[in-house]
């Protein structure tokens, strides 16, 4: 007798991608072997601003194994008007195009490729291509750019403006008690481990096959075709494994371009990695000013809100994001006034980076939160209780479902809450200052239309493909266990194919969406594999489940029987010989209106979370670990607990990163980012990563989306720098309101009484 | 310029032997060629990744004569005669290392790009015999990077296989 361990919708099971991953024989984009492969390496420019003037690449041709330099002065026919290079997710504005034309748009802009038959010889080659140019003036100072803040007309269509209620500017004004401070979040790079890259497979019939490193092969098939004027039908795009993205590959990047340019153009295969150095020049995170004024009257209740942030873009494109209604959302307020610009700079367009827009503002609402419960004496975690809306306060709409009241009450349990002293200052612990700090997360539980396909073989084999993406959230995972859960096979008699364009319709990878869809999509397909069989098995002789409908059978241990009477049942492999069916192929899409859906309009969908934060810091050093977080949870179902976990987990890695480490700085007169290495752009280390808790808070939705899953991508980055920013308050009281909170900006005075 | 010499001219590939994962392998390598560029575009053994190219990661770490070390700072004509074991030279055939089932246990990874260094890594750490205690795991296992965060988990598969072969000291100091 074997026990059939359950692996479907709820199960932690191991991710069913991680032989590959541990093996080494998981191949990113750059690991696809092609015979006769070209090596392009990318110049990059010099100046932020301007015009090249002169490009001179006679030395580099002259190198021994040197194919080609491409630049502007020779590249081939490219589409001319912007919307042939606007891919699904570009803001509005004039996409950029390497090596369109001489002008200079930011800082390491791509100008020149030069393709060698090594990497080897291309590199060195590269660094002998010169270029002259002619220098414009150029502002990257964010803090200048202030004057040039505005909103555009044409609005990104993502974008969510603000609505306000009540008349926030009295209220502030008559409130008793009070707080108003301006944040500064620096500008933050993905940084992937794996650096953007293209493989490029020259077919010889002129269609393309391209491992790239993308969130969306689908986005980047229709981007290329576009470009280049070419048939969709003739590009492959494949991305089987991506090394991490976090928003870096929503959008195609350079090298793509330039690799496809470079294989058509020598009707060869080509690849194309960027260096370290050059993830600095393509997206990135927004550095944003926010300022928040919050009014409370004397026992705590909040009266006035008043928000408003700018975030950075470049000149050429309009990157937007949800800054400002999360805290309107959040809290009980009758008067709430939001506001939001940006401003422009001279370097690449910012992008989507993890949770876009609440990472931000969410984060430094939840600092202000803070300082407004020290204002009115209030403990943190108290005052939040206290201004809980179990309504969309923004739009005045309810939540399919918020659990975050229990998330507070699980996270303060699990973590010691009850034992904090509210005083700053007060937890001292040796040479080292002690703090305690909470905020709240929240992000929104999104659903895309996407489709999936399922084949059922003769002998029990399912394969599931969508052309989603896993850049390490576990879509292969959940795919595996949505058609398990369905089709009640082992996860070894399941296959999932994804990443690839060529495969049924699926969005990017982004957002949060990508469980709760394609486990919706996967599973309409697969239930409708289940009707044809079950239909199949009511048709064979005595058959015990003639006559039995869908819901009066059970698809489990590779069989269908009937729920009341488990002894009375087939197995799979016996009904597709039985009906002589060699294979049952079917392609299903999930749309957002189908199973309880229609509500969209009419209710909220978010996620919501507790954060929990301790520090510890080195009164004379500034040295400030976390040494412990927990992170409660409200997202709906969840799918895997193990892997949903580790999302968390990394979510709650990078909030501690933007709130310690993560700065790119750039150095204003060459408008550069210079620290543009893992070196001094910190990331951090084992080292820098102590205990981290969490905890998923039961939270039943069968509203938010088909499955009741409301995604994970994000919410663990959303209100933990805030949670470590309170932190460090409480152990020193001092308030930094300039993220990442670095050494020198605590010494500055800590150690002065 | 004139004074620049052809590279391919002044100088020409080196005969080396390695050991690559057991197998010896003889060949003609560029004096510029680094191990880890050889590893992957000439071996099509890409298990081994490149993060940075600069030593600042630790993706690329393998094995060198039972060492860990940053493949992507080795010079390959450097390694003539060394004993080389990279991600895929792990296993016995379908028996895996017990680092890899433990990282697989332990989800100690998402995107997976991280992996093979810090297993390699996790390998040379406990070769080296050093690291008796979490937080000791948690410093020497520093000079690889994983940016999906997955570090609380790979300490817990890396402590999982410490405590396995008797390598532990107890928590209390
Ligand atoms: S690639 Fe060698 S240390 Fe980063
Ligand atoms: S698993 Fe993605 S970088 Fe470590």
């Amino acid at each position: 007798m074997n026990v059939l361990q359950n692996v479907g919708i709820g199960s932690a099971i191991n991710r069913v991608d991680g032989l590959q991953k541990v093996t080494g024989r998981a191949r990113y984009a750059a690991e696809h072997p092609v015979p006769g492969l070209l090596h392009g390496v990318i110049v990059s420019g010099a100046i932020p601003k301007g015009r090249i003037v002169t490009l001179e690449d006679s030395e580099a041709r002259a190198v021994p194994g040197v194919v080609e330099v491409l630049s502007h002065k020779n590249r081939p026919h490219v589409a001319w008007f912007d919307r042939s290079h606007k891919d699904m997710v570009a803001p509005p504005g004039s996409p950029f195009k390497a090596l369109y034309d001489d002008k200079i748009l930011f800082s390491g802009q791509p100008i020149a490729l030069v393709i060698a038959e090594s990497f080897e010889v291309a590199r060195y080659a590269a660094s002998l291509v010169r270029a002259s140019y002619e220098v414009e003036p150029h502002n990257t100072d964010f803090h200048k750019a202030q004057a040039e803040r505005f909103m555009p007309s044409k609005k990104r269509d993502t974008y969510h403006p603000p609505k306000n209620r009540g008349d926030a500017d009295a209220a502030f004004a008559a409130a008793p008690v009070k707080v108003s401070a301006e944040y500064h979040l620096a500008t933050e790079h993905h940084n992937p481990m794996e650096m953007h890259a293209s493989t490029v497979v020259w077919e010889g019939d002129g269609s393309l096959t391209v491992f790239d490193k993308t969130q969306g092969p689908q986005n980047v098939r229709d981007y290329l075709a576009g470009v280049f004027g070419m048939s969709a039908s003739t590009i492959r795009v494949m991305n089987p494994f991506v090394g991490g993205a976090f928003g870096s590959g929503l959008r195609p990047q350079y090298q793509v371009y330039l690799a496809v340019m470079a294989a058509r153009m020598l009707q060869r295969s080509v690849r194309v990695v960027m260096t370290r150095q050059q993830m600095f020049t393509h997206g990135h995170r927004p550095e944003a000013l926010q300022s928040v004024q919050l009014g409370a009257e004397r026992d705590g209740t909040m009266t006035a809100i008043r928000n408003s942030a700018t975030t950075s873009t470049s000149r050429y494109e309009n990157n937007m994001e949800d800054v400002v209604i999360w805290g309107m959302m959040n809290y009980a307020c009758e008067n709430a006034a939001g506001e939001y610009a940006i401003a422009p700079v001279d370097t690449a367009t910012s992008t989507d980076m993890r949770a876009p827009g609440a990472a931000t503002g969410m984060t430094f609402f939840e600092m202000a939160v803070d300082e407004l419960a020290y204002a009115a004496g209030i403990d943190p975690l108290e005052f939040r209780l206290k201004n809980y809306s179990e309504t969309d306060q923004m739009n005045g709409t309810p939540f399919t479902s918020k659990a975050l009241r229990e998330a507070y009450a699980e996270g303060a349990e699990a973590f010691g809450w009850s034992r904090r002293s509210q005083a700053p200052r007060s937890m001292k612990e040796g040479r080292e200052l002690v703090g305690w700090g909470v905020a709240t997360g929240m992000w929104d539980a999104m659903f895309s239309k996407t489709s999936a396909s399922a084949r059922l073989s003769a002998n029990g084999h399912l394969e599931v493909a969508s052309a989603a993406s896993d850049i390490g959230t576990g879509t292969y995972t959940v795919m595996t266990q949505a058609a398990a859960d369905t089709l009640g096979l082992p996860v070894e008699q399941i296959a999932v194919r994804l990443g690839d364009s060529s495969l049924p319709k699926a969005p990017v990878e982004g957002g949060s969406w990508m469980a709760a869809s394609v486990g919706a999509a996967v599973q309409l397909a697969c239930r409708s594999v289940a009707e044809k069989l079950l239909s199949a098995a009511a048709k064979m002789q005595n058959s015990p489940l003639a006559g039995a409908s869908m819901e009066a059978v059970r698809f489990s241990g590779g069989r269908i029987a009937l729920r009341d009477d488990p002894a009375r049942g087939v197995a799979i492999t016996e009904v597709m010989r039985a009906s002589g069916t060699d294979v049952i192929a079917v392609e299903e899409t999930a749309s957002a209106g189908i199973s309880g859906m229609i509500s969209q309009m009419r209710k909220s969908r978010n996620t919501h979370s507790a954060i929990f934060v301790e520090v510890r810091v080195d009164e004379e050093l500034g040295v400030v670990r976390v040494t412990r977080v927990v992170n409660a949870v409200a997202a709906g179902r969840i799918i895997n607990p193990k892997t949903a976990r580790s999302q968390i987990l990394g979510g709650v890695v990078m909030g501690i990163s933007m709130a310690l480490h993560e700065e790119s700085m750039t150095d204003h007169r060459y408008g550069r980012f210079m620290n543009h290495n893992y070196a001094e752009y910190h990331v951090p280390v084992n080292a820098d990563i102590h205990d981290i808790q969490v905890i998923f808070v039961d939270e039943p939705d069968p509203e938010v989306t088909p499955l009741g899953v409301k995604g994970l991508g994000e919410i663990g980055i959303v209100g933990t720098a805030a949670a470590v920013a309170n932190a460090i308050f409480h152990a020193t009281g001092k308030r930094v309101r300039a993220l990442p909170i670095t050494i020198d900006k605590l010494v500055d005075d800590t150690v002065a009484p | 310029m004139s004074d620049v010499a052809p590279i391919s001219i002044a100088f020409a590939a080196m005969p080396i032997t390695l050991t690559i994962n057991g197998h010896e392998r003889r060949l003609s390598v560029e004096p510029w060629v680094t191990l880890l560029d050889l590893l992957r575009e000439r071996e099509d053994l890409t298990g081994s990744k490149k993060g940075c190219d600069h030593g600042q990661c630790g993706a690329c770490t393998v094995l060198v004569d039972g060492r860990r070390m940053n493949s992507c700072l080795k010079l390959a004509v450097s390694l003539d005669g060394a004993s080389i074991t990279t991600i895929e030279g792990l296993a016995e055939g379908d028996r895996l290392d017990p680092l890899q089932q433990a990282f697989m246990d332990h989800d100690a990874f998402q995107c997976g790009y991280c992996t093979p260094g810090q297993i390699c890594s996790a390998k040379g750490l406990l070769n080296e015999g050093r690291a008796r205690t979490r937080d000791e795991v948690r410093e020497m296992m520093s000079g690889n990077l994983c940016r999906c965060g997955a570090y609380t988990n790979i300490v817990d598969a890396v402590m999982q296989v410490l405590e396995s072969r008797g390598q532990i000291k107890e928590a209390a100091e």
